[in-house]
């Protein structure tokens, strides 16, 4: 595992036993965020998903109206009556933080504040259809900007947990074991130097004393 | 102050129109690609997008999923749900998760 080539001095010992309580540590977090993303994610993509069919199921049968006021009106008529919009939508959006994503928050404001004014047309000329559709679409206004918010948190807690994911095992595969084999050579070369120097001065002490009372020569 | 708009067939679309909401048909992948281009870049926080023109151009939708705005919808035209709506958010599970463990068959 020990790829790296470390310098085996004590300064360097210290060095990497600082970092792997850092990382350590900044593993530990990073694991506590993504399993807390990963909670509030799973509930909110249910959300999601159940909202989304709803909205889905809501447009089909709006279409199906358009469709059926389309059949019984003239191109042209049609034409007509969507060509001025009385009513006008804008967005206020805000942020909310949800551990650490930034995700958008739509509050919606229409022009005239009666919401069932939304007729675009006067009623001499157009078919009953084509009210049907305009008011199921304006019922399902609501429930599309709510879609668009939930379903754009998801794809944005998506992403980073992703990348939590991703730091997460990089440190816990990746740094954490190779600082521990870095630390493990430098202490198993630190104590091979001391008993080489050990043996060395035992030598050395062997020498002197030789030297200074002949044992050898006594015993011959 | 943001506005909302919506893309595609403008068979699928018009009625939007009505409600206050900006619509944009499109009729080819090119024209789609070009509008999204200019939307994102104004002031618009919701852009719904129909699947049928959506499917032409994943790639540049791809690029706006991780920024905060502009949120791009997908939503089922006039000529049928083709499911890709459904699609996208077993998609974002799968990338979270690893595997699509919630919506998966």
């Amino acid at each position: 595992m020990a790829s790296k080539t470390v310098t085996a001095t004590r300064m360097e010992l210290t060095r990497l036993k600082r970092k792997l309580v850092t990382t350590r540590r900044g593993h530990k977090l990073l694991k506590d965020k993504r399993d807390e993303l990963m909670r509030q994610f799973l509930s909110m993509v249910r959300e999601n998903m159940e909202l989304r069919k709803k909205v889905e199921a809501g447009l089909a049968a709006a279409n199906k109206n358009f469709v059926l006021a389309k059949s019984t009106m003239s191109e042209e008529a049609v034409n007509v009556a969507f060509m001025t919009p009385k009513q006008e939508v804008s967005l206020e959006v805000s942020e909310k933080n949800i551990m650490s994503v930034d995700i958008p928050v739509f509050e919606y404001k229409t022009r005239t504040s009666d919401p069932n004014d939304i007729y675009s047309y006067g009623f001499a000329f157009t078919s009953s259809d084509l009210d049907d559709a305009v008011k199921s679409l304006s019922d399902l206004l609501p429930d599309m900007l709510k879609l668009a918010e939930i379903e754009k948190a998801c794809q944005l807690m998506a992403a980073e947990i992703e990348k939590t994911r991703r730091r997460v095992n990089a440190l816990e595969h990746v740094i954490i074991p190779e600082t521990e084999a870095g630390i493990k050579m430098i202490t198993m070369k630190l104590d091979e130097n001391e008993r080489s120097t050990q043996i060395r001065l035992m030598k050395v002490k062997d020498m002197l004393l030789e030297d200074a009372h002949h044992y050898s020569e006594r015993e011959a | 102050m943001y506005k909302i708009a919506i893309m595609g067939e403008s068979d699928s679309i018009y009625g939007f129109a009505t409600l206050g909401l900006d619509t944009f048909p499109v009729d080819n992948a090119e024209s789609a690609q070009k509008t999204l281009r200019n939307l994102a870049e104004s002031d618009y926080a919701v852009v719904y997008v129909t699947e049928n023109t959506a499917s032409g151009i994943q790639n540049e939708i791809v690029r706006y999923s991780e920024q905060k705005l502009p949120a791009i919808i997908l939503v089922p035209g006039v000529s049928g749900n083709t499911g890709d709506g459904v699609r996208n958010v077993s998609k974002s599970v799968e990338q979270a998760v690893g595997s699509d463990i919630i919506f998966g068959s």
